[in-house]
């Protein structure tokens, strides 16, 4: 039997089903996976072997009684972001010190209630802010790749950093993940991953840490399309205890892998192809336009000419939402408490202590942009400008593209602490191409299409309509099949 | 538009968060290089544009006007870093 941990989600299904291996055999076998490599990734900031092992005992017993779910007895790691009962559930934050809830986000209950298996909770950049996993209060996450003939360690990508390096490196069968800007895509891109944003609503946000609630979206990263199809449907519900989550049934994803492509309108949007951007990345956008055009699908050129301003608009409505989300960590009813004068100097002092300099960064913004007499100049001229740029799409749309065919990033993953330095902007740029999908509320996934000069994945994203996920996994297995997959050569 | 110390430290009073003068300083290059960012938006005219709402068009949901949960005071306060009788304890605030 070859290394269970390098079985497909599709694959772990098919070996238990017939019996090959059993459930608690693959948990221990990742358990001892994790055991081994976690010391080189910090991906993990908190395990749970014992409930690891109940959960897998009690999946053995379901696929022996015939009654075996979807996912059953499949190890997943989880964003820390989630909120698991009596387990760990911090938004890689010390300001949620020692925080166990009470009670289960809704999309983990689902992935537990189809039989998956809990591993741990998994390292991300603070409340989900940020690109290269570094403002984890954790310490940054190590990408299992490496540029060739280098030892250097390179980011993982962010937020979902914990994520996507766990499932690079074996270290589960597939993750949970959320994004608001690309939190999801370009750490699968950096990691040579599967990674798909979800439309908003699709899956609950209810029980997820939240950042910038109009934003926010759960999703799974993968190594293949397929699992990436076979996750999502697991973790996407109607869900009465979220409001924004839709009122719209969850298709079986599965059925639309292998669907044929001919004929399809793929759009291709000019106003992405940036100054400056790298050549490598230009050659894999055309290269990706050749595999559709050979499975016979029509390229169509397309404008989105409000793209330039999605980063900017994003730089307003996510700050501003997560000024008001972080009011709640006062010290009063959860997390880390710093003693002060009074009330008002406590709160004071437990988030300058508790909250990392990104968060503080972002929270100032949101406070300032919210506060009296600049809300009109930026927040309201700001979801003016996402409007328009939704618009941008619909219009795309309505002309019968069927899905948007883009870079994922603008560049393959970067050294640790390279970026110190840089301003806070230069790093933001990491989501120039992902985070228009966020204003837009659209589905968008992130396939791995190929190796830069450097021996780095790096990754082209697919953009689709409303509540047509089914068509971005059609879309991106065409990619998976022309570039195959990819996994870094084992240094650890 | 960009902010000066001051501002900083005022929007950090609004935000309650504790900041030094030095760390008031630092932040004020980091704020006024993402409001520079920003301020491309005001090349964009959004003459008759409504702000957006709703990402997804959809009607507010709402609950059943029934209990359907509670009794949990226990859970509620089980996180609290200072509780006592099911009550949260917390610096006085009224003199």
């Amino acid at each position: 039997m070859s290394d269970l941990t390098s079985l497909t989600i599709a694959g772990i299904r098919e070996a238990l089903a017939t019996k090959t291996f059993s459930a608690l055999e693959l948990t221990d076998a990742y358990l001892a996976a994790i055991n081994k490599a976690n010391d080189k990734f910090n991906a993990y900031v908190a395990l749970t072997p014992d409930k690891a092992r109940d959960m897998a005992r009690a999946s053995d017993a379901r696929i022996a009684a015939g009654e075996a779910g979807a996912l059953e007895g499949v190890p997943l790691g989880i964003k820390d972001l989630f909120c698991t009962r009596g387990v760990h559930s911090q938004a890689c934050s010390h300001i949620l010190d020692g925080f166990k809830p009470a009670y289960e986000s809704t999309v983990t209950a689902n992935l537990w209630a189809d039989g998956a298996v809990m591993l741990g909770k998994l390292n991300m950049d603070e409340f989900a802010m940020g690109s290269s996993n570094e403002t984890s209060y954790y310490g940054p996450v190590v990408n299992p790749w490496r540029s060739t003939g280098s030892n250097a360690d390179l980011v993982p990508g962010g937020s979902s950093g914990g994520s996507a390096a766990a499932v690079a490196a074996n270290m589960c069968a597939g993750a949970t993940a959320t994004d608001t800007g690309g939190s999801i895509r370009q750490p699968a891109a950096f990691t040579g991953t599967v990674g798909i944003k979800p439309t908003y609503g699709r899956c609950s946000r209810w029980g997820t840490i939240a950042f910038a609630s109009s934003l926010d979206q759960a999703g799974p990263i993968t190594r293949t399309v397929r699992d990436a199809a076979i996750l999502l449907k697991s973790m996407a519900s109607v869900d009465d205890k979220d409001t924004t989550s839709a009122d719209v049934e969850v298709p079986d994803y599965e059925t639309a892998i292998g669907g044929s492509v001919k004929g399809l309108k793929i759009g291709i949007p000019k106003e992405y192809r940036m100054d400056g951007m790298p050549a490598e990345i230009e050659e894999l956008w055309q290269r990706g336009i050749g595999w559709y055009r050979d499975a016979g699908a029509e390229m169509v050129d397309i404008s989105l000419p409000y793209t330039k301003y999605a980063l900017p608009a994003y730089y307003i409505v996510a700050p501003a939402e997560a000024s008001s989300n972080l009011a709640r960590y006062d010290g009063v009813r959860y997390g880390l408490r710093v003693p002060g004068d009074d009330v008002i100097d406590m709160y004071e002092n437990t988030r300058a202590a508790g909250f990392g300099q990104e968060v503080k960064r972002r929270v100032l913004i949101g406070t300032y942009v919210l506060s009296a007499g600049y809300y009109d100049a930026y927040y309201l001229r700001a979801q003016k400008v996402r409007t328009l740029i939704k618009k941008d799409f619909e219009d795309a749309f309505d002309a019968g593209i069927d899905a948007i065919l883009t870079p994922a990033t603008p560049s393959a993953a970067f050294g640790i602490a390279e970026m110190a330095t840089a301003s806070p902007v230069e790093m933001y740029l990491n989501d120039i191409f992902t985070v228009t999908v966020n204003m837009a509320g659209l589905p968008g996934i992130a396939v791995p299409a190929g190796l830069d000069n450097a021996g780095l994945p790096l990754a082209l994203q697919l953009i689709g309509r409303p509540f047509d996920e089914a068509m971005l996994f059609r879309t991106g297995q065409v990619i998976e099949d022309a570039a195959g997959r990819f996994v870094p050569e084992r240094w650890w | 538009m960009s902010v000066d110390s001051n501002t900083v430290k005022r929007v950090a009073h609004l935000a309650r968060i504790k900041v030094s003068d030095e760390e008031a300083e630092a932040l004020k290059g980091e704020l006024n290089t993402i409001l520079g960012f920003v301020e491309q938006l005001g090349e964009v005219d959004v003459e008759g544009v409504a702000p957006m709402t709703s990402v997804m068009p959809m009607a507010m949901k709402k609950r059943a006007d029934v209990v359907n949960d509670g009794g949990k005071a226990d859970d509620i306060v089980g996180n609290a870093p200072a509780a006592e009788d099911h009550y949260f304890q917390v610096p006085k605030v009224v003199e």
